[in-house]
């Protein structure tokens, strides 16, 4: 592996800008040498760049791009199990289980994400509410730490590697670089999805929309934030489930009930220059008034498994839409949905363009002391970096979810305060006490960790 | 830095200026200061902006550090001590003298001093804290200019040289340093009204030195590399510079 000396590395939200060597490592080996000769400001481990914020960054630094770590090792198709490298994306790993009928039980909105990256962010997926988030089907990782070891945890184990092991999900890459996963994978019965589509009118008829949706396995809902009025909060839900075989396909697609490569070849590509300000809020309450009608309800509607899970995976570079000054995503989590209301009331009231609002239901926590996803309510939006005023907003939204006994997601974080990193991840003092063992010369460092002074 | 562009530490050198003071207190709004580092010549001076600035961010963190711009051997230490508590986020290059363009003509020496601070001083801290900044990966240079840099005018040319100098060294150095996750943000305002211009005639487009904190703290959120305070002197000073020298040589400015 050859380093390449000062790259300027971002966020998938372009918004966060630092300078780091990045080193390719093929094997296990080469990760331990990386750590061995990491210099004061350390190193971090980055898959496919897709966290929004400066957590696969490490300005002056060695960062590892995971992407030599690239193979699928095992496939055991009666166990529904397989053994994968860290850098294999989920795409590809679901091409490949897709020949046997198999697929993860957990995908996040894009399946370009590395099962390094899925591991560090404890990915969720719109199936929360039933299954819970990508950690739960982790059997086994093999890390390598601080100190050079390779160590083999497991969930449960040694009393100390079990710690490892759950403070390695949601950890950010920083108890150390996961270089293999064991998988629990799950059969489905057709590459294709049963989809329900329900519009509602206002936030009333949204969550209420969500009582019926949450029979069904996957569900999520589009919010629209910039509606005002008596169409405050009004969005379309979208529920759905693994369509058995044999159900009628729309017209004109194939006779295969197999996951079948997506077809990319007529996607759209965003150019990489956009000008700074295309979203804004007059463009983005247009778009939104747009995708609200143009929205058709249903039910049981056929769609292709990717399309349905990864719907953004369509755009191909969409993230430049927000212009060279990039965009924030925020996510949090909140137990009820009177703290939705409230969050929704703020992001109104400021006339924030945000044009992806995504609202989804969470079902039990994960045992880790880093776990995001706990039950009730969470809430994404996307916002141009560059507009007046964010911060300030995104700091009012913090004091909502902080009231209401929520959290708010790291793994896309770019802008918390420091101090409420403890009331959103009450049990951080346990995980940092496991960094400090194995890693008590904070060898393993990102932007995100000294910003917020994890 | 966040993703706003908000600082965590800041670095003032030049720590008794009003502008940069003004700078400083504007980037403590967003709540995520943490860390401020004053350095100047003026120990008493010193202290007293180091309570402004507590005042102003509710930051208790705040050193002072003393040190002479014209003194450049000694500007390796300071910087070390700038950068003694961890990565800085903004550095401020605030060192400024006004000098006295009137009796230019009789006090060379005087002349060579105003040289010494705006220009060599600046280009020597700057120089050092860039190396800084390139090495921790990320991180601003804001850079005082000044609008007197932009042409040269009879009441202040010295002055203006002083910042001609320092603007061109500011551009290149950003350009240098663009890749290296580095910003270098060039700040040139018009007339401020601050201790440094009490008594002089206001031109018109003057502005406060809280003017200059917010279009800084807007620069770094929205990535620009350039400010003009107030934003209408881009356009004036451009309509300016094609004045031919006897219609400029006339004009009152």
């Amino acid at each position: 592996m050859s380093p390449d000396q000062g790259r300027l590395l971002t966020g998938w939200g372009r918004a966060t800008r630092s300078s780091a060597t990045v080193a390719s490592p093929m094997r296990a080996q080469d990760v331990v040498a990386a750590v061995m000769q990491a210099g004061p400001r350390g190193v971090i481990p980055r898959g496919l760049g897709r966290s929004y914020g400066d957590q696969a960054q490490n300005a002056g630094g060695v960062v590892l791009d995971t992407g030599g770590l690239d193979r699928i090792l095992q496939v055991d198709a009666a166990a529904a199990t397989v053994t994968v490298q860290s850098g294999v994306s989920l795409g590809t790993l679901t091409q490949v289980l897709g020949r046997y009928g198999l697929a993860l039980p957990v995908v996040p909105g894009t399946a370009a994400v590395t099962v390094g990256g899925a591991v560090a962010a404890d990915v969720h997926g719109k199936n929360h509410h039933r299954d819970g988030s990508f950690g739960r089907y982790v059997s086994r990782m093999t890390i390598v730490t601080a100190d050079g070891a390779v160590r083999q945890v497991r969930p449960v184990d040694a009393p100390g590697d079990a710690a490892l092991f759950w403070g390695t999900l949601g950890g950010l890459g920083l108890t150390g670089a996961v270089v293999d996963v064991d998988l629990r994978v799950v059969p489905v019965p057709s590459g294709w999805m049963s989809v329900d589509v329900v519009r509602a009118r206002d936030l009333d008829e949204l969550l209420d929309a969500f009582e019926s949706a949450d029979a069904r396995r996957y569900s999520a809902a589009w919010v629209d934030c910039l509606a005002r009025g008596s169409g405050a909060g009004r969005g379309v839900v979208t529920s759905a489930d693994h369509a058995e075989p044999g159900h009628k396909r729309p017209r004109g697609s194939q006779r295969s009930d197999r996951w079948r490569p997506p077809d990319r070849s007529g996607r759209v590509r965003v150019p990489p220059w956009v000008p700074a300000g295309l979203l804004n809020r007059w463009s983005v309450a247009a778009f939104n008034d747009g995708w609200y009608r143009a929205s058709r309800p249903g039910t049981g509607v056929l769609q292709e498994r990717s399309r349905y899970l990864h719907p953004l995976d369509g755009v191909a570079g969409w993230n430049r839409l927000y212009g060279p000054r990039g965009f924030v995503q925020y996510q949090c989590v909140v137990p009820a949905a009177q703290a939705v209301v409230d969050l929704l009331a703020l992001l109104r009231s400021a006339r924030a363009p945000a044009f992806l609002a995504v609202l989804k239901r969470f079902g039990a926590a994960g045992p880790g002391p880093l776990a995001f996803p706990r039950p009730g309510w969470t809430l994404a939006v996307d916002l141009p970096a560059g507009v007046d005023g964010l911060g300030r907003l995104l700091d009012d939204l913090d004091a909502v979810v902080a009231t209401a006994g929520g959290s708010v997601y790291l793994a896309k974080d770019a802008r918390l305060r420091p101090e409420l990193v403890p009331v959103f991840y009450p049990r951080i003092d346990d995980w940092r006490e496991l960094r400090a063992q194995v890693d008590p010369s904070r060898r393993w460092q990102s932007d995100l960790a000294r910003r917020l002074s994890l | 830095m966040n993703a706003f562009g908000d600082p965590q530490s800041v670095a003032l050198v030049g720590g008794t200026s009003d502008i940069g003071l003004a700078v400083v207190a504007a980037l403590g709004r967003s709540g995520r200061l943490e860390r401020v580092v004053l350095a100047g010549r003026d120990r008493a001076g010193l202290a007293e902006a180091a309570q402004l600035v507590r005042a102003a961010t509710g930051v208790d963190a705040v050193r002072t550090e003393l040190f002479d711009a014209t003194e450049t051997a000694t500007h390796d230490g300071l910087v070390d001590r700038l950068f003694a508590d961890g990565d800085l986020d903004v550095a401020i290059l605030a060192v400024g003298a006004l000098g006295d363009a009137d009796s230019a003509l009789d006090d060379a020496d005087a002349a060579v001093r105003v040289a010494e601070v705006n220009y060599v001083g600046g280009l020597s801290v700057g120089l050092r804290v860039a190396g800084r900044l390139r090495s921790q990966g990320h991180g601003a240079l804001v850079v005082l200019s000044s609008v007197a840099g932009q042409r040269g005018r009879a009441s202040n040319f010295v002055y203006g040289s002083t910042k001609a100098g320092l603007d061109v060294f500011a551009q290149g150095l950003g350009d240098r340093l663009h890749a290296h996750g580095v910003r270098v943000v060039v700040v040139r305002p018009g007339f401020v009204r601050t201790r440094m211009t009490a008594g002089r005639r206001q031109p018109p487009l003057a502005c406060d030195r809280d003017d200059v904190g917010r279009a800084v703290v807007d620069a770094l959120r929205r990535g620009r590399d350039t400010v003009w305070v107030p934003p209408l002197l881009r356009p004036v000073m451009a309509a300016l510079s094609w004045l031919p020298r006897p219609v400029f040589r006339r004009l009152d400015l």
